[in-house]
């Protein structure tokens, strides 16, 4: 299982916050796949992926009990 | 308290000026970043800011170390608030000392651009007609 997490205009697509899913071992390149065909459009937005609060390329494993936030474009301040 | 934090509570600036104020201190510079209702000819009723509290929170930190390897001898306090915020509200204070006056204001720009930069913190501004996520690039087609 992993932990993820949506934010600002992803959250509005996927309309949650976060969700526990099945993941035995795969890399964010293919979160990322199963992001998109679960929740149509995903990949038109823009984002970055932290895992366990670490900015990450897609290259990057996920492991069990990991948490992954999709990041998109910050606007703080 | 601490020092790089995320809040939904109302930012007053005193308890940051006192935790970053010591003997060795002659300057603070004292940032605050207001809700604005007029840009650029549209009227925002309100803002929504949400973040990833812990990754910011941790983001924040990173932030202050920085900028004591950077010009050591500063002192850096950082709150971002969440929730909804009302024109003329506080979203952000930094407050940064130093023994002198210059690095105390350098250091505190150079803390808001990196900010708006890394934080994973989102304004969602709203207006009578609609709302944005700002930053908010789709790359779909038109």
């Amino acid at each position: 299982m992993i932990q993820l997490y949506y934010f600002a205009q992803i959250k509005e697509l996927t309309q949650k916050k976060e969700e526990t899913i099945l993941w035995s071992e795969g890399t964010v390149a293919e979160l990322i796949k199963w992001a998109d065909e679960t929740y149509p459009g995903f990949t038109d937005y823009s984002w970055q992926v932290a895992v366990n609060e670490e900015y990450v390329l897609e290259t990057e494993e996920i492991n069990p009990g990991d948490i992954v936030a999709f990041i998109p474009p910050v606007s703080g301040g | 308290m601490n020092p790089f934090e995320v809040t939904s509570e109302v930012l007053s600036p005193n308890r940051y000026l006192r935790y970053v104020t010591h003997a060795e201190v002659g300057a603070v510079t004292l940032f605050s970043g207001i809700v604005r209702e007029w840009t650029n000819g549209m009227r925002t009723l309100f803002l929504e800011y949400e973040a990833y509290v812990p990754m910011a929170e941790k983001i924040l930190a990173e932030i202050g170390a920085d900028i004591q390897r950077k010009w050591p001898g500063t002192r850096i306090a950082i709150a971002h608030r969440i929730g909804r915020l009302q024109i003329s509200e506080t979203a952000v204070i930094i407050a940064v000392s130093s023994p002198h006056r210059q690095i105390a204001y350098k250091a505190n720009e150079f803390a808001i651009e990196q900010i708006k930069k890394h934080v994973p913190i989102w304004k969602k501004e709203i207006w009578e007609d609609g709302e944005k996520w700002v930053g908010e690039q789709s790359n779909k087609p038109l």
